[in-house]
């Protein structure tokens, strides 16, 4: 990593990383899709970034290798995780096709997809020998990249942040529930509500518990003897019991 | 302070780092990873005599010198204990999320600039495990991923506390990192760089100046005194970061028993421990390089000039590193937990808004630095001090309006409000407390008039 200047030749140190995290990488990539379970989806692909985080620094960008690790990996993913882990761990993709035939098709797609993408690349950039690697990180490449974006495109880089600003404001604004300050109550407003005149204030009688019933359907009785339905949940339906119901048993004697 | 030149060959540059022979890197791995492990060891130790300490008991004193093996034995005794495997367990990710835990706090020490250039073994190689042009960044990266081993730690066991911890973990971490990455963003500006061994030289000397009407300033070498809010800052988030009491949310016991490793146990809850510690001491050894100098000896030993040549450096080093771990250890025996809002509104609503208001503060002192003419700087300062007295004016005033006396309160309460006892209650004297204080009173032996009883005095008494 120290001669980062050298980096358009292949080293033996960048062959060797290149060959071990290439299959982990794909390997992370494939284990995304196949993966039954939500949350291995997301590590595999953390996996996948992680990988791609080390190339960028092998192939002499080193900032942009370590906010890919620390922004990409360690925010973005963790707050993909966040939520697959409040949504439930059994939270997993039913296996009844509905279009049948689709996963086959989907795979031939696929692979022609990525056989077309792959050959252009091939084609594109495959003799072109990279230049001007070491004149870009002359001054580190740290200070090149920002000496770039705020000379050159600083409006672009200035809009970007306003859109991203306005999408986390925007996002929020969504999520937000407005109260106004009036309708917030305090500690004493709520108080004041509870001991107003008609509202009373102590807890509600519980239910009766009587020898011949202890149903929360029961009405409690008040010292006076009377019943009190205060003490008989609200969202309790009224049921009348049927005339079978009532009749005696037989096992009174 | 100011170093002489001959000694400031011993500070290594990027381009001293990748020419060791391997056996010479591999010495140095392994050194950094003893160091990890040892730090725990002696740090778990550290810890408990020092809480002992303060709470006026002796500590852990029977195995070995001063209980200096205690900790040694604890592990052994770890180990053999059952490692247990929850039914509801995801078992892949149950046994590698503390493996990752462990790795990502090791692999932050790589960075850590132990010391200057020494000889080993007759090469000249710094005290360095490595070093490359975004170190800090390779530090902030591991600990972004040490999350993952324990949100994952908490997902897998499958169960309700350890999802609890983790959850809360992952956004206790997630908030103070945007925090400490901030207040690293001040010593990026005034260094330069952002390799540790870099940042570590540019606090060699009080170089930097700045001439304002004729004057001129000097500025600090430490980081720690020339952006004391970024260190404050820097150090809360810190203690945020690393789980640590009093932010110890996530394994808070009164409330989610052991949080994210409730269910871990033998050698996967030490290697939790494991991390803990290391990341404790990573932290602390971050500190020391962004703030406290780094291995360069404090200014009333760096007079002497051989204080900050070769193996010394590493005296030093250790020296802050301790120093920090003792005020993490002190935060612990002093402070009472938070309650989980007041933790985020702290990060949130205090540290980042102080921490960007101090960054805009600093890029204003920089750009006054460079400019040349002193109309400019002038201007500069007025204006910023005109921004102030704007804020100052403008500021809501919170002051509360004084309450309305009681009597007009209850007056205003409407009709058929619940019943209140009258206003001018006086409490009577209790029949017992005059009993008591009749069954102490002196027998009136000279007949006079006896003394009047003050009930009141006497039921205070009573109590």
């Amino acid at each position: 990593m120290t001669n980062i200047a050298l980096a358009a030749t292949v080293t033996t140190g960048e062959a060797v990383t290149f060959w071990i995290l290439a299959p982990l990488a794909l390997l992370g990539a494939i284990g995304m899709v196949v993966a039954r379970n939500a949350v291995h989806s997301a590590l595999w692909l953390v996996l996948t970034m992680l990988c791609l985080g080390v190339f960028y620094v092998v192939q002499a960008g080193p900032f942009i290798g370590m906010v890919q690790i620390i922004v990409y990996t360690g925010a973005i993913m963790m707050l993909f995780l966040f939520v697959l882990m409040l949504v439930g761990r059994d939270a997993s993709d039913s296996l009844i096709e509905t279009l049948r035939g689709q996963r086959v098709a989907a795979v031939l797609v696929g692979l022609g997809f990525a056989g077309l993408v792959g050959t252009l690349v091939a084609r594109a950039v495959g003799d072109t020998t990279a230049v001007g690697l070491e004149a870009a990180n002359q001054n580190g490449n740290v200070q090149g990249i920002a000496a770039l974006l705020f000379t050159n495109y600083v409006f672009a880089f200035e809009a970007t942040s306003a859109l991203l600003i306005t999408a986390a404001v925007g996002a929020m604004v969504l999520a937000h529930i407005h109260k106004p300050k009036s309708e917030r109550l305090g500690q004493p407003e709520t108080m004041r509500l509870r001991f107003r005149p008609g509202n009373y204030p102590a807890p509600k009688p519980g239910p009766g518990v009587y020898a011949t019933s202890d149903s929360v359907a029961t009405p409690g009785r008040l010292p006076d003897g009377t019943l009190t339905q205060r003490s008989v949940p609200e969202i309790l339906p009224t049921r009348e019991l049927s005339p079978r119901e009532t009749a005696p048993k037989g096992t009174e004697k | 302070m100011t170093t002489p030149a001959v000694y400031l060959a011993q500070d290594p540059t990027l381009a001293d780092f990748g020419h060791d022979p391997w056996w010479i890197s591999l010495i140095k791995v392994v050194a950094a990873f003893v160091f990890a492990v040892l730090a725990t060891l002696l740090g778990v130790w550290f810890e408990r005599r020092v809480v002992g300490f303060m709470q006026v008991r002796p500590g852990p004193n029977q195995v070995g010198p001063f209980g200096l093996l205690q900790t040694l034995a604890d592990g052994l005794k770890m180990a053999f204990k059952e490692d247990i495997l929850p039914k509801g367990a995801d078992k892949v990710v149950y046994f590698f999320a503390p493996t990752i835990s462990v790795i990502c706090a090791v692999t932050a020490l790589a960075v850590i600039p132990f010391g200057p250039m020494v000889s080993m073994f007759g090469h000249q190689t710094p005290l360095q495990v490595t070093d490359v042009s975004v170190a800090v960044l390779v530090i902030l990266a591991a600990s972004s991923m040490g999350i993952y081993g324990i949100v994952l730690g908490g997902w897998a066991s499958g169960s309700t506390y350890p999802l609890l911890g983790g959850l809360r973990s992952s956004a206790q971490m997630i908030s103070y990192e945007v925090a400490m990455g901030l207040s690293i963003v001040a010593v990026f500006m005034t260094a330069g760089t952002m390799s540790t061994s870099g940042i570590v030289a540019a606090q060699a000397g009080s170089d930097r100046s700045a001439s304002l009407g004729g004057f001129e300033f000097f500025a600090p070498g430490w980081y720690a005194i020339l952006l004391l809010p970024s260190f404050i800052i820097y150090f809360i988030s810190a203690v945020g970061e690393t789980n640590r009491a009093p932010f110890d949310l996530p394994e808070a016991e009164s409330e989610l028993v052991a949080g994210f490793m409730t269910e871990y146990s033998s050698l996967k809850f030490a290697l939790f421990m494991l991390a803990e510690y290391v990341n404790m001491v990573t932290v602390s050894a971050v500190a020391t390089t962004l703030f406290l100098g780094g291995w360069r000896a404090p200014w009333p030993i760096s007079i002497w000039d051989g204080a900050n040549s070769g193996w010394f450096g590493l005296i030093w080093f250790f020296a802050k590193v301790i120093l920090l771990v003792f005020v993490f250890v002190w935060l612990r025996g002093t402070l009472p937990r938070l309650r989980y809002d007041q933790f985020m509104r702290l990060g949130w609503r205090v540290l980042l808004p102080i921490n960007l208001v101090w960054i805009l503060a600093l890029a204003g002192i920089r750009v006054l630095q460079k400019e040349n003419s002193d109309a400019v700087r002038w201007g500069i300062i007025g204006g910023a001090l005109l921004v102030i007295l704007l804020i100052t004016l403008a500021w809501p005033d919170r002051r509360k309006q004084p309450p309305r006396p009681l009597q007009e309160q209850v007056n205003a309460r409407p009709q058929g409000s619940f019943p209140l006892p009258p206003m001018d209650l006086v409490v009577p004297p209790s029949p017992r407390a005059r009993r008591g204080v009749a069954q102490r009173q002196p027998a009136n032996v000279g007949g006079g008039a006896p003394d009047v009883v003050d009930t009141t005095s006497t039921e205070e008494k009573e109590d």
